[in-house]
This record gives structure tokens, sequence and C-alpha cells, in this order.
């Protein structure tokens, strides 16, 4: 079970407060309707799926519910650092190498 | 007296408290403080079990819980049977019942042993190369007699009376293993004042201070030191320590689960305590002092009862006081098991010979057991071992061949060596690594806040593994951000030594040989076999433990796995860590299931959601069936009914004059903010904006994938707030659904979102005489038609309580949702129904609801759609804005296959037979004449008898359902095709009259 | 390839089991084969098997960056059926089930296909109609699967707890007689014996670290840890890893990788006849010729690499099998471990050409792929061979996320209302 701490509620908590939301930063178009069937298949399906780094949401459900985002290590399944939703895809992840 | 092996005035154990018990039926009197093991020998008993395959007796190889062999099931009770229980582990009390397994009819004489003389065509994996012809007999002949050979004990066949509990745990540092390391580490850890749990996997601490006669610190004997040590922890507050308690699994961030084993050791347990108590963890820092495991000689027959590991019988003599045999013989390679020897000599017992297959080893174990006048023998080796129910002799050979000379004995005392435990190390994700000197697998990368320290880490000696494990322990408490320790060290007066010993097949054993020399004993799994799949090509370890079942018997290869890994290695010619050793996985040792589920049994396997108005619906004798977690009244039967005929009263009822229905189950969000609206435009598919306050309209909510996800009605309360409603098993769903838009893609709308569906209770009032019924206890709404209209909420009081009363229906009737706060609903159903008895109303469950909603084409969500159905094939077109230019779905309900032709549409069947009611689920066709396989048009995805139309209805997906009007399609059963005609989903009321009937 | 039969055994037997040949052998890497597989599970290697056998293209090399069958092959709970319900997926699924029945004499390897029934337990309406509509549809595509009343399911299977006051009442259950399982190893191990025999490279320890494309896009190879190895076609049947790998192509894949667990118990005498799964209560069960209950469920929540997963998963799992089966309590877990299944959108496989000429790609299998191993090989082999798919995996391409025609089981089974 992960430990996995919020963002909003700044403490460490079990995996079993939370619901993982899939993939981080993929915004969802204002003028969707503009959108080709490519760009909608991109947009709803295609996912980068990295063994390594991924960027991800979470939910503290039984928590304070909001939505944030982490970066975690797919191999070793360890938490790099989690931030709030809305802010910026952080350009540089502490401890690893790019 | 306990047994005639029993030595007087060795051991620990007090001989005041007697135990009696059986094993197979017979009967025999032991110690409290016995295990079952240590009972069964002080009795001479050494055969317990047949092995897995070739059912050859076997006796106990261990006195712990790396034991293969002794596995018997205890029997409590009838109902409380448990198979393959180590006896090794097993702890004794006065009454205790243990059967041995997998033999017939008696473990003495065993028919099964006949595989043994069969052996040479049972090698590794012959079954794979067998058993093919003619192909029926696998499944008729051969696969039956093989499953019934396999399996080792019996599984319980009645209900579990015990009960398991469970405890969450967080500390600083938690110390794996209550050897001399682990304890260590637990003071040095304990004085910081850190928060500490100690756990070991005996009833006592110590491990192999139990039976190291030569080890003292602090001034007295390690065992004694042990056991102070943790009585000083004990009466700590910052200190818990569980003995009986396995760490069984080591999880990502340093959760670590443990079974602690509460009362299957006690006579009488009571009804009060679990039977075991499963411990998960969070450590800040864990220490793993896991110690080591002897391994065993591979030599032929090395399995016969009476050949054991030497620290084992070391173990029964100096902790249980028990002597494995009269006159004993010693296969070593190391110096650990002339210690044994010499503690065997020095309680009496006759040592007739130690066989060391190095070829001049010096040392001061060696000097003592030749000063006690113990016949050594250098460079030599134990090439078979004689006996069948009991070893009766080992034939000793210089290991470079020679002449052969036979010796009695009555037990073979074996040591190949140590092997770090390095399981839960590795279980962390850490990487071992193999040192070539001392040939052994150690930790290396770690990756997780963990240290090893003592055998598991591999460090000799006592003084080395005491100042390791200290530091270690200091260390972890003060990273974890204790204080730093102020205790004092543990000094070592006294230790014992010993590191190397061998790997692999001894002498007699090697290449070319045939002889059954054993690596995994309870598999039967040889040396040969080990080298005939690498023959057979397989090359990766993993390969060979599955070809040959290598290390995958019930102890997990503790004995087996580094000398199946070296003989691999040697017949590969390649070294040892490029062959590499399998995956430990968790548990460490077998966990029982109760342990792992606790609490989570029955009905507490998932929790029940009951409504307010549950309990009267139970009092009138409902019905109920299983929605989600909630319990809906489905029908209400009156005496003598049938679902059948009390759906049909129920409908009728409703119809003639009214009918009370409990909808509290539906979801409920209320939607509130100044961007209410806006947010609702998003959210579903219909318009909102102009919507105005008082009335409602039904909503539907798309995936982004332009499938329909939900529906529900919405009332609007105020311009800036919408009272949702979602369908029963959706509205967890529907919520996170909204909440993820809301906070992630639509943050700038200033809305918020509330669940409420626990808060309102919801009585649906339907039927012409439903605003008779109501309107007497309601107060503050106008509740004629002009004021109050369909599709229409108004806030006021009934029986004096505040309510929200919808007017809308779900049966095509002039029908009301009364939603009360939900601590009054139970009181104003009552009310209510007070009111309907008046008018002749019923209560109706959810069979009803379903078929009056059918008749008029409502449609329920997740019934009648399924996840790949659009508003369009739904026939919801109307209910989806033409004007918007956004709202979830709107993308992807345009893609082009989702409005291509050919799409299965929601549409009514009508069977040809009116009697006839369809199966929901049966599948449509158009020519019911074609071959299987046949090409399917649809499916029926409702389907009732409706007693108001005097006929059955359906609804159906059907393939251009709407363009084939008035067809006859066919549904195939498997007795007869059934004709129907496609038809409008309106079955009564087509004109919708009755909504203001 | 010497034939495995009794009397090769007894023949062997006398003489140690000295005589018995490599069962594949582990050549160096050629430079260039016809055909690269990327991937030595099962479906990698019954798609070279079909190769040299179906189409006689041997000139074969499957890249295994471990061991052979030792991916989601040699962890999966071998549970084989084809009951399900829309045609696509019965198609596929049967042609594997017919497959299966008569791979052991095929193969002259006993993987052990054991039709010892696989039985869907329904515990509400829902579950009710869901699975009729899956009995209805099977019937009339020619798949074996009946409808059994609760008495009729415990007869079935006797351990099973049919009683009225569990949490979860079983109310009725579909059954599939022919469904069943098989020795994983086996598979894999057959697979690649037969391929081996018919001159098909096996290189294991060769990790493909990337995909070289020529200047007009079409594939021409792959880089790997024992270097370059040429081939003009490539099938990438990589499991958990299939993304990872495309993306080397340069295709973006609609996949997560999630782990999945599974668990053994000690080894028991015969208790369980079938496999017993349930949705709802949500966890399956079968028992292994060796006697121990094997025992699944459904993934953890996120995406993956590490072949481990949490506790609670397990307990849940758990849970679920001794709320179906209270006898089990005092039964004991003997061994857990954990896989990376590849999961697509709509939960069915993608078994098709791909955007890049030459490259072909076999995955998306989720928790459910083992049972198709042998229909999976033939067909993808046949999408090789001819650089056209099989009418069978024809529905199974990638573009179906474009258009929106899913093949969605799961979203067929809905949610309770």
């Amino acid at each position: 079970m992960l430990l996995i701490r919020c963002p909003y509620c700044e403490e460490e908590r079990p995996e079993l407060e939370f619901r993982n939301a899939g993939e981080a930063h993929i915004a969802r178009s204002a003028n969707i309707t503009g959108e080709s069937d490519d760009d909608f298949e991109k947009f709803f399906f295609i996912r980068s799926n990295p063994k390594g780094i991924i960027y991800e949401r979470w939910r503290h459900m039984h928590g304070c519910a909001r939505f944030f985002n982490a970066v975690r290590d797919t191999v070793t399944d360890k938490f790099i650092m989690t931030y709030k939703a809305g802010e910026p895809k952080p350009a540089k992840v502490p401890g690893v190498a790019k | 007296m306990s047994g005639a092996f029993r030595i007087p005035g060795a051991g620990r154990l007090k001989q005041a408290k007697t135990a009696r018990f059986s094993f197979d039926g017979q009967s025999y009197a032991g110690i409290e403080g016995d295990t079952l093991a240590s009972a069964l020998l002080a009795n001479g008993v050494h055969l317990v079990g047949r092995s897995f395959k070739y059912h050859r007796p076997r006796g106990f190889l261990s006195a712990g819980a790396e034991e293969p062999n002794a596995l018997v099931e205890i029997r409590r009770d009838a109902a409380r049977k448990t198979p393959n229980v180590r006896a090794t582990v097993q702890e004794l009390y006065d009454g205790l019942a243990a059967q041995s397994q997998n033999r017939w009819p008696s473990l003495a004489f065993d028919v099964g042993a006949v595989n043994d003389i069969a052996s040479p065509l049972f090698s590794a994996g012959f079954y794979y190369k067998t058993f093919m012809w003619p192909k029926a007999a696998w499944k008729n002949l051969y696969e039956p007699k093989i499953r019934a050979a396999a399996g080792l004990g019996v599984a319980p066949d009645q209900p579990d009376p015990d009960h398991y509990s469970a405890r969450y745990a967080h500390c600083d540092v938690l110390v794996l293993g209550g050897g001399a390391a682990g304890i260590a580490a637990a003071l040095a850890a304990a004085e910081t004042g850190a928060r500490v749990i100690l756990a070991d996997e005996q009833a006592e601490f110590g491990g192999s201070l139990r039976f190291e006669s030569g080890a003292g610190i602090d001034g007295q004997d390690g065992f004694a030191w042990a056991q102070a040590a943790v009585a000083s922890l004990k009466a700590m507050d910052n200190v818990r320590v569980l003995s009986r308690s396995t760490a069984f699994g080591y999880y990502a961030q340093n959760f670590v689960g443990l079974v602690e084993r509460v009362s299957d050791h006690l006579q009488n347990p009571g009804r009060d305590l679990p039977r075991e108590r499963l411990w998960q963890v969070r450590a800040r820092r864990v220490v793993l002092a896991t110690g080591a495991i002897e391994r065993h000689m591979v030599f032929a027959d090395n399995d016969r009862p009476g050949i054991m590991l030497a620290s084992a019988a070391r173990t029964f003599l100096n902790h249980y006081g028990v002597a494995v045999g009269r006159n004993v013989g010693v296969y070593t390679a190391n110096d650990s098991a002339y210690a044994a020897a010499i503690d065997l000599k020095k309680a009496g017992v006759n040592v007739a010979a130690i066989v060391d297959l190095r070829d001049n080893p010096t040392g001061p174990v060696i000097d003592e057991a030749r000063a006690l006048g113990i016949e050594i023998n250098f460079g030599r080796a134990v090439i078979r071992a004689g006996g069948k129910l009991r070893v009766s002799s080992m034939t000793v050979q210089p290991k470079n061949g020679g002449g052969e000379r036979i010796i009695p004995v009555d037990a073979i005392l074996m040591s190949a060596g140590w092997t770090p435990s390095v399981h839960l190390f590795s279980q962390s994700r850490g990487k071992v690594a193999f040192n070539d000197e001392t040939k052994r697998f150690v930790p290396g990368a770690y990756a997780q806040d963990c240290v090893s320290v003592g055998a598991c880490n591999g460090t000799d000696g006592l003084s080395a593994t005491i100042d390791e494990a200290y530091a270690a322990g200091a260390k972890a408490a003060k990273d974890a951000g204790a204080k730093v320790a102020k205790g004092t060290k543990p000094k070592v007066d006294a230790s014992e030594s010993w590191s190397r010993g061998m790997l692999g097949a001894a002498p007699g054993a090697g290449p070319n040989t045939t002889v059954k020399a054993f690596v995994d004993f309870q598999n039967d799994v040889t040396a040969k076999d080990i080298r005939q799949a690498v023959h057979e090509g397989m090359r990766s370890i993993e390969h060979v433990k599955r070809f040959t079942t290598n290390g995958m018997a019930t102890d997990q290869g503790k004995t087996s796995n580094m000398h199946g890994l070296v003989i691999a290695a040697e017949t590969l010619g390649k070294p040892i860590p490029q062959v590499g050793l399998t995956t430990f996985r968790a548990p460490y040792t077998p966990v029982t299931f109760g342990s792992i589920v606790g609490h989570a049994r029955g009905p507490l396997f998932d929790p029940t959601r009951k409504t307010a108005i549950h309990p009267w619906a139970e009092a009138q004798g409902a019905v109920f069936e299983d929605v989600g977690q909630w319990k809906r009244a489905w029908y209400f039967p009156k005496a003598g009914e049938d679902i059948h005929a009390a759906v049909d009263r129920e409908c009728v009822t409703v119809r003639k004059t009214a009918g009370l229905f409990d909808a509290s189950t539906l979801g409920k969000i209320e939607v509130v903010g100044p961007d209410a609206a806006k947010f609702m435009e998003l959210l579903y598919t219909n318009p909102w904006e102009k919507l105005e306050p008082g009335r409602c309209r039904y909503g539907i909510m798309l995936r982004e994938d332009g499938f329909i996800y939900d529906d529900g009605v919405v009332g609007r309360l105020a311009p800036d707030r919408f009272h949702v409603t979602t369908t029963t098993g959706g509205a967890p769903r529907v919520m996170n659904h909204m909440e993820d838009y809301l906070q992630t893609e639509f943050p700038h709308l200033n809305v918020w979102l509330t669940s409420t569906t626990e808060q309102w209770a919801v009585i649906a009032v339907q039927g012409p005489k439903s605003r008779d019924i109501i309107a007497p206890l309601v107060a503050g709404i106008d509740m004629s038609d002009e004021a109050l209209p369909h599709m229409s909420v108004r806030e006021g009081r009934i029986c004096g309580v505040p309510t929200r009363l919808f007017r809308m229906s779900f049966s095509g009737e002039r029908g009301f949702e009364v939603n009360v706060p939900a601590d009054y609903g139970q009181a104003v159903w009552e009310a209510l129904w007070a009111e309907g008895q008046k008018h002749g109303a019923t209560a109706y469950g959810t069979e009803a609801m379903h078929v009056l909603r059918a008749e008029k084409g409502y449609i329920i969500v997740g019934q009648d759609t399924d996840g790949t159905v659009t508003p369009n094939d739904a026939g919801l077109d109307w209910a989806v804005g033409k004007r918007k230019t956004d709202f979830v779905g709107i993308r992807g309900m345009a893609r082009p296959d989702l409005v291509a032709k050919g799409r299965k549409q929601l549409v009514g069947l009508k069977t040809k037979d009116p009697k006839v009611v369809l199966e929901e689920g049966a599948q449509v066709v158009a020519d019911p004449k074609q071959a299987v396989p046949m090409t399917m048009i649809g499916h029926v995805t409702s389907s009732y008898w409706s007693e108001n139309c005097g006929r059955s209805i359906a609804l159906a997906l059907v393939a251009d359902g709407r363009d084939r009007m008035g067809e006859t399609l066919y549904v195939p059963m498997p007795n007869g095709t059934i004709e129907v005609e496609v038809s409008g989903m309106v079955f009564f009321d087509e004109k919708g009259e009755r909504l203001n009937g | 390839m010497k034939k495995y039969s009794v009397f090769a055994i007894a023949r062997e037997a006398m003489r140690g089991h000295k005589g018995w040949e490599e069962q594949w052998s582990s050549p160096e890497p050629k430079k260039e084969y016809d055909v690269i597989i990327v991937g030595a599970g099962g479906h990698g290697l019954a798609t070279a098997y079909y190769l040299a056998t179906v189409h006689g293209i041997t000139n074969v090399a499957v890249l295994e960056k471990g061991w052979l069958g030792g991916g989601n092959t040699g962890r999966n709970t071998t549970i084989i059926r084809s009951n399900y319900l829309y045609d696509e997926s019965a198609g596929i699924y049967d042609h594997a089930l017919k497959l299966w029945d008569g791979l052991s004499q095929e193969l002259n390897y006993n993987v052990m296909y054991s039709a010892r029934g696989v039985m869907m337990l329904a515990h509400n309406v829902h579950d009710i109609q869901v699975l009729k509509r899956h009995v209805h549809a099977n019937r009339l595509n020619g798949i074996d699967n009946e409808w059994l009343t609760p008495e009729q399911a415990k007869e079935f299977c006797p351990p099973l707890n049919i009683s009225k006051q569990a949490r979860y009442p079983v109310v009725g259950a579909a059954l599939q007689r022919r469904g069943g399982t098989a020795r994983h190893d086996a598979v894999a191990w057959g697979y690649a014996r037969g391929a081996s025999a018919r001159g098909v490279h096996i290189i294991q320890n060769c990790e493909v670290t990337g995909v070289k494309r020529a200047a007009n896009g079409a594939v021409t190879g792959v880089e790997t840890t024992r270097g370059f190895i040429g081939a003009k076609k490539v099938g990438v049947v990589a499991a958990g890893h299939s993304s990872v790998i495309m993306n080397m192509a340069g295709v973006r894949m609609p996949l997560e990788s999630y782990p999945l667990q599974a668990l053994v118990s000690e080894p028991v005498k015969p208790v369980v006849p079938c496999v017993v799964m349930s949705n709802t209560v949500h966890a399956y069960i079968s028992q292994s010729d060796k006697g121990e209950l094997v025992i699944g469920a459904g993934t953890d929540q996120y995406v993956s690499y590490s072949q481990t997963g949490g506790l609670h998963i397990l307990q849940h799992t758990l849970d679920a099998i001794c709320e179906m089966f209270p006898i089990f309590t005092r039964m004991k877990m003997l061994r857990s471990w954990g896989g990376i299944v590849d999961v697509t959108p709509d939960r069915s496989p993608i078994l098709a050409k791909t955007p890049v000429p030459g490259l072909y790609v076999n995955c998306g299998w989720g928790t459910g792929g083992f049972k198709a191993t042998p229909g999976s090989g033939h067909v993808f082999a046949h999408t090789i061979a001819r650089d056209d798919p099989h009418p069978i995996n024809a529905p199974f391409t990638i573009e179906r996320f474009r258009t929106g025609r899913l093949i969605d089981e799961a979203a067929a089974a809905a949610v309770a209302h």
C-alpha cells in the first residue's frame, strides 16, 4: 500500500484514502468540437504509460476530496513529489536526472 | 515421564506440566512448552509424514519455520481442522490431536509409496511428456488420478468458527527477528525513546541463542540474556514486543505485514481471543535481523526419518531436553555440527562418528570434540543412508572414492553451512549480492529505508553481530528522528562462530549418479532432477525451478534454493551469480487466509446500506434485492402471493389509485453557486440556463466519449441552486465525475458540489390519487396543477418538516416525489401511508417500479443502456441541446462510428403471442432459419408481464431499430423461436394524458 | 525433435534420463531474420510456431529480455474460456479454445488443458441480466454456456456457499463446460520446443532497446543489448512493455500497464472441481493439478512496472474468496506475485498492423490474455505473414479508438443501476 502526500492536507496518508485518476497534464480543449478525430483520440485514449517517471492525477477521496498531481517512478513506485491541481508540470523533478 | 528420549536436566522446559496429545490416534505425553515436534521426538517418533510425489517416509528436518517434511493436520474439532501445520512450529497443548497426511492406509504402510519404486519413470517434468494418448484419457483418466495423488492435506469442509483480528500500527523502528541481533538493535533504538516494534516468529525470543550453548552476554547465558533484555523492552512504554509473529511480506514504502498466532498454542482459547491477528505496520525504518537457515547435505537417501539439521538436533536438546537418537552420526562441511555433536555427547548420547567433508580443518570445536573422544573422519563423505522408516546407518567413503564403511546410527545430524535469510530484504526490492569468498548471497543495494544486521547480513560471530546490530538500531532511531542513544551496548562474554560450508551435491550424488539425493524434500526434487532440467535446455534458474518444482513447496525453498542453484550452475558451467536466485515472494511462511481477511466476513464483507424507510418495509414483509450496497424493497407480497402476483397487484393499484415507493437510494447532489447553471450546461447534454427556478428537467450525462453515463431529474430551486438526482448505483461515480471536471477542467466556475444522497429520504407517491394523499399533509405549497405543474419543484413543509416536493413521474401517472430530511423519512412515510390507506393505495417495490416505467418506455441507465449507447441510440436526441457548443461528450458522440448507420437503437418489442414474456438478455435475429453462428441484430434489455396492458412488453436494442417499426423479428430460444414485432417504446397511455389524470 | 511419449520416458528411465535433448536451443543471434518477434511469452512463441508451421516462415527470431515464458505467461491464473459477449471477442477466444482442445497432441507436449468448466456467478438481478445476455449470445454463436440455478451451481462446485444469508447470495450462474485451465509454463515451453525444432531462434536475455526505421518509415530491424538485428517485419508481443517498445518505433499507444496480483494456497487434495469467477464479489478461483488453490482478482489502481502490488488488493481478493467459500479461511496463502498487464481503453486487445510498415502489434490483453494464446498466435502469424489481418483479428485494430468502434466487453456488463 502506497503512502501518498496530499499537497492540500500536507500529510502523508495511506493509499486507501486515495483514488488514482490517470495521467496528468492532458488538457481538455476549450474548443473541443473543433478537434479532429485524431486529436480526440490522442486526448481521450492515447497515454504515455512511461516506464519511469509518470505525471499522474490522484484524488484524496476519503480526505479533502481534492484532485492533485504526483510525480512517481513506475519502476519503483516511489513518489518523487506531489503538487496541487492547476500548478504547472514541474520543469525539474528532484532527484531525477533528465 | 514425558518420553523416553527426554534427557533429565537438559533443556529449559519445566517437567511439572505434562501435556497429553495424540498423533494418528496414538496417545503420548509431552511437556508444556514443547512443540509437537519435540514432544514426538521425546517419544522416539521420527516418522511423521510422506513426501509429495514419491510418498517417501519423512521425519523432521528442522526445528523451525523452514520445515519441509513434518506437516500434519491439527484437529481441534470437526470444524477446526487445519491442514499442513508444521509440527516444528505448532506448540503443544493438553489434548492436541494431530494426524499425518498424504498416506493411505497408514503412515508406516502407504500404498502411494509404489511411486518411489517406479520413480525412474517420474523424472522431472515427466508429466509434460506423456498422458497425451488417447486424447480423451487426459480428462477422464490421467488428470483425475494425478489430482487425487497430488495435494498434501485435506481442506476444511466446514465454515471456520474461529475469528481473526487486525491491527494497523506505526513506528519509528520495526525490528524483524528477535535473536541476538534483533534484540540488540531494539535495545539501542528503544533507549532513544523511539517508538519500536520488535517481532519474532517464535514463542520465545533468542533465535539461535535457543541452541547456542556456548554464548554468553552481560554475564549470563545467551538465552537468559535474551529473556532479560526482552523483559526490559516490554517494560518500556515506547516498545511493543510481538512474539509468535511472523513478518511475511515487505511492501512498498516500509509497509510490513505480520501475522501473530494468538491462540493456536492454547488448550482452551476461549471465544474472545482471535485465532490470529494481522499486523500491518508502517515503519520509518526497518531493521532486518532475520538470521540464517542451516542447509542439509545432499547425499543419497538423505531424507530418511532421523536425518536432520545439526542445529535442529541441538535445539531439541538444549531447549526442549530431547535427544533425537541414542547413537547419532554427524555429517558436516562446517564447524557448526561439531557443536551439536559436543552437546549431545555431553548429554550422554553416543556420537558414532563425525564425517567431515573438509580435509584438515582446525579449530576449538574440533579439538573439543576430539577431547570428548568422538571419532572424527576428515575428507570423507556420507554417500548413503540406510533404513527406510528410520535411518539405520550411514555409509562413509573417502570423498574422492575408496572403501566404504557402514556405521550403524539412529540419527544423522548434518550441516552444509548457513544461508542468510534475505527473503524480506529481497521482497523490499533490495538487490542481493553474491559473496564469492563465503559463498552466500547477502544484501547488496537497498531499495527502502531498511538495514540488515547479523546472520542475515552475512555477519559471523556474536560479538560482531551485537556490534553491528546495536549501531544499526541506534542509527535507525536517529534517522527516524529520535535522539542519540544513551544506553550501553551488551557485552559479549563468549560466542560461537562458524561460516562457510558447501553448496550443491555432496560426493556420491554428483553428475553421472542416479541416487536420490534430495535437494527439495517436500517436492521430491533430487540433484539429478536439476541436472536433467539443465540438460533439457532449462538455462534460467526460473526455468529449472518451474520444471523441477524445486523451491516451490510450502517451505518455499528455504533449505533447497541454494543447493538447487549451485547444482544448476555447475551443470551449466556458469558462475553462481550469473545464474542468479529466483525471486523471493511473499509470504515468507504460509499465511492463513482468515488472518488476511480479518473481520471482512459475512455481513462485514461489504457495508450494507439501508434507507430510512427500510424498517417499515421489513415489517411489511417486503422482499429485498441487492442494488450495489443498497438493500431495496423488491416487492411487498401479501399472504399467498408470489412475485408475479404481488407485482401485478402493485402495478394495477398504482394506476388505479396510487402507490408509495421508497426512492431514497437515488443519488442526490446539490449543485450550488453563481456558475451553477454554466456548470450544469457543461456536465449534461441538456440546456439549463433558461430552466426557470421551480421547474425540473430530465438530464442526461455523458462520458467524454459520448456514451450515456447517467441520468436523472434535476430541479432548479433557485438561479444558483440545482437539486440533481442520479441513478442508485451511479451516485458516487457521478459525484466523482462532477468533482473531477469542476476541480481540474472548469476550476474557473464558482460552484460547490455536495452529495446529499444520505440526507434526503425520498418517497414517490404515484397514481391518480397521489395528490389527494399528499395534499392534506403539506403546508406552504399550492398543489394545484396551475401552481405545481408536471416537472416542477417547490419547497415547503410536510407533516411539519421541511420538504422539497417534486411533481414528477416515473410511472406515467400523476406523481410526486417527497424529499424530507432522512431522520423524518419513516415518520413521513407512515403519515403518507395512513393517508394512502384511505384511498386504497399500495406500497410498491423496485420490480413494479420497473414494470411501470417500462410500460411508459422510460429507460433505466445500466439496464437499457450499457456503456455503449449514445443519446441518439436511446431515442433521447430531444434531450441534447442543439445549440450548445460544449458539454462533456459532445465531441465523443460525433465520432465516425457513433453516427454511422446500423447502430443499435432502443425500441419496443411485442411478442406475437401476448402471453409470452421474453427473457432479458435474449438475442434478436432477423432470419431465424440461418445456421449457427447466427447474425444477431440486437438484444432484449427489459421485459415484463404488464398486467395493465394485458400482455408482455419489452424494450430492446436493435440495429437500425427505429427504421424497423412493425417489422417481424425473431428471438431464438433453446426450446423454440419467439416471433416479435418492433414497436414504439410506449406501451401504455401513449398520449401521456395520465400525467395530469 | 524427438517425440515425447510414455515409451520415451521408459527408455530414458533405463539410462538415467540422460538422453533427453534440449527442449529448445539457445543460439547466438544472426544479423538478420525474415521476422523478429519481440517477446517470448506464450503469444510471441505461439506466433513464431504458427509462422513456421502454417506459413512456412522459419527464419524467425523471438527476442526476450528475460527468460522465455517469464512474463505474464508464467504469472497468470491460467483460466481458459470463450463465453464472451460480442461476436468479435467470441470469435477470437473460441478460435483459441478450439486450438486448446488438441494442443497437447499438436505440440507433442502435455499442456494439461483441463476442460473442468468455468462458472461465473450472479449475485443480483443485474448480474442475471448480464450473464443471461452472454448465455443467449453465446448459444447463437455456437459457444457453449448454460444457465444454472444456485443449487445446480453447488452441485457442480460442492464447496460453494449458496446460503441466502450471504452478504451477496448466489442467485444463479453461467457455466461454460469447455472452459477450464491449462499448465501455463508448459504452453510456453511446448511452443518454444515446437518453434525451435523448426528453426526458429529463441534468444533469451536479449532486450530490445530501439526500433530502426528506414527513410520511408518502414522497419529495418531492432537494436538490442546484443547488437542490431535486422528484419523487415517486426511483431511486438511484449505484454506490459508493449507501449515501451512501440514508443521506440514512434507509435504512441492507447495502453496503460497495471500491476495484477495473484496467489496460491498450500496444496490440498481436490476440493474445487472447476473455475469459479464472480464479478460482483470480485475474485476467481480454481485448483491446480498440484492441489494449490489458484486465486486472483483485479489490478492495482495505478500504472506500474514494479511487478508488485499492495497487500490490500490481496486482502480484498481473499475477502471475496472466503465470502464465496467460507470453509477456506483456515487455508494458507503459500505464494503471491505480481505481473504487469497492459490494458486498452475498451479492455480488448490490439492485434493489428500499425501505421509503421513492417511493424505489427499484439497487445492489450489486460488480465485475460492467457486463454487466447493459441488463437492469438495463430492469427497474428497470419497477419505478419500476409501483411493483412486474419478475419478473426480484423476488428482488433488500433484505429478503432479513433472511429469509436470499440469492443467493450466490460462496458457491456455495465454497472448496477
